[in-house]
């Protein structure tokens, strides 16, 4: 059977259309903030979310709890506010709060899993967890619809208040003092980063999210030289790798999440390069 | 018309007093340079009159129908803006996000109005250039278009000749001077050089822990701070 024939034999099933469309949505609303978090220094902050959403989602299995959104959610945007309010003039400042929430909710999240095991297989759980699992193509309907949801929350949200995200990013100090409330906008954002890592986990497992959120834009950054245009090459450059990842996957059956994170650092690597020569 | 009085101002960090008994007015159409050493409350005076801090002590009032989001500010360069790819259009043009309100995008009026900021300014013709390709003295200008977009009223600028060379230099305070002479804007500014602060200014602060001085510059150059100050930093 050649590669043509094998995609088009699993197109026809149900539940990979709705992964690869499912995942594309995922791309693109992760590549969206990246530039405004890279720009602001806060790419750690995406990292850190990530890990404090493996540690609910410990969590939410020891609980048993049937839908594990309902926990995965509320903490990790709890701990993006916490975090981004900690930013400036807490004891234990910025980039160490975020290290010390992150390897906490790691290591606590790994010893309750093995502690209360909801499988025999807690390794396996563990890492499916992290680097993504083949969770993304047995989505059932209620998956589908909530990232339907979410992601058409964080698009409106994005076109809505793109000209406050761009003014806050490139200069908060002017921004507050001509009246625009840049704290507010800080924390807005910091939530939906947050609910974009808890959806992004379904794609590429939580270690990798941020990989999704940060490549796009630090690509874009090297060709483009707008606002505008690095923002629309990021989402356009995100939705192609998502996409190329979960056929390639297809084919050849590695994982989904390394192989999108593969396809965006080689993608990454041409427009650095282009980016030398242009100059 | 007095556009901003200060009664008894007190600046500082965490209830830690740096200048205390700060009193002055900046009327409409002044030209306030506020100098001083290292340290002694310059930037942190520039915050509060920003509204972006709450002074120690004393008040901080608006008039002639000033608002507190009708203050422009040109700040010094950050770190984040020296590889930030955007367009000197789009930095302009944000300048006049305080006239939005909950309105998502910009109107035609505010795009003119970027248009007319960077023609005013000299740059319409960098408009599509990319704005950390540009040279200091460039990118200065582009920030100084954004704040004529956010007001043209009371602009405050914060040491905005640091790292240009000469030739930029001059110019950057001829276009500041021209905007308060002809287009009747308030300028507070704060700098080192008093050479430039007394060629231009119309009033002058000197701060250090007590204001040492407030007054038009012709008093200034009279007073023993001034003789201290100017042949001090002669010497250094």
């Amino acid at each position: 059977m050649n590669i043509a024939d094998k995609l088009s034999m699993y197109f026809q099933y149900d539940f990979v259309k709705n992964a690869l469309v499912v995942g594309i949505l995922i791309a693109l609303c992760s590549s969206l903030f990246g530039a405004t978090l890279v720009l602001k220094r806060f790419s750690f902050i995406g990292d850190g979310l990530s890990h404090v959403a493996f540690g609910s989602m410990a969590i939410a299995a020891i609980l048993k709890f049937t839908n594990n959104m309902l926990i995965i959610l509320p903490l990790t945007v709890l701990s993006a506010v916490v975090l981004l309010s900690l930013g400036q003039n807490a004891k234990i400042k910025g980039d160490a709060a975020v290290a010390m929430i992150s390897v906490s909710s790691l290591g606590l999240g790994y010893m309750l899993m093995n502690i209360f095991p909801t499988s025999s297989n807690v390794s396996g759980d563990v890492c499916s967890t992290l680097f993504g699992s083949t969770s993304i193509l047995t989505l059932t309907k209620t998956d589908v619809v909530l990232c339907f949801m979410l992601s058409g929350a964080v698009i409106v949200f994005f076109l809505l208040f793109y000209n406050k995200i761009f003014s806050v990013t490139f200069d908060e100090s002017f921004a507050r003092a001509t009246g625009i409330r840049a704290g507010l906008y800080n924390i807005l954002v910091a939530v939906i980063v947050a609910v974009i890592i808890v959806v992004a986990m379904n794609l590429v497992g939580s270690l990798l999210t941020s990989a999704l959120i940060i490549f796009p834009a630090l690509s874009a950054m090297r060709v483009f030289k707008s606002f505008k245009s690095v923002i629309i090459c990021s989402a356009i450059t995100s939705v192609l790798c998502a996409a190329a990842g979960i056929i390639l996957h297809l084919i050849t059956a590695t994982p989904i999440g390394s192989t999108i994170v593969a396809a965006n650092l080689a993608v990454f690597a041409v427009f650095f390069i282009s980016g030398k020569i242009r100059r | 018309m007095p556009q901003m009085i200060c009664k008894d101002v007190s600046l500082g960090y965490d209830g830690n007093a740096i200048v205390n008994n700060l009193n002055f007015t900046v009327n409409t159409g002044d030209y306030l340079c506020v100098v001083g050493e290292n340290g002694t409350g310059k930037s942190t005076l520039i915050k509060t009159l920003l509204g972006l801090k709450a002074p120690l002590k004393g008040s901080i009032e608006l008039g002639d129908g000033l608002k507190a989001n009708e203050i422009g500010y040109l700040p010094q360069q950050t770190m984040v803006q020296k590889d930030f790819p955007a367009s000197v259009k789009e930095i302009v043009l944000s300048g006049a996000l305080n006239k939005t309100g909950f309105r998502p995008f910009y109107t035609k009026q505010e795009k003119e109005l970027a248009q007319s900021s960077m023609e005013r300014l000299g740059i319409q013709a960098l408009s599509k250039r990319c704005y950390r390709e540009l040279s200091g003295g460039q990118q200065q200008r582009v920030l100084l278009a954004r704040a004529l977009c956010a007001t043209r009223k009371l602009l405050v600028l914060d040491e905005p000749v640091a790292g240009l060379d000469p030739k930029a230099t001059t110019e950057m305070y001829e276009l500041i001077y021209d905007l308060n002479k002809n287009g009747n804007t308030t300028i507070i500014m704060v700098s080192h050089d008093i050479s430039a602060a007394m060629k231009y200014a119309s009033h002058i602060l000197h701060v250090s822990r007590e204001p040492l001085y407030f007054g038009t510059k012709e008093g200034y150059l009279n007073s023993d701070v001034a003789k201290m100050f100017i042949t001090g930093e002669v010497k250094e």
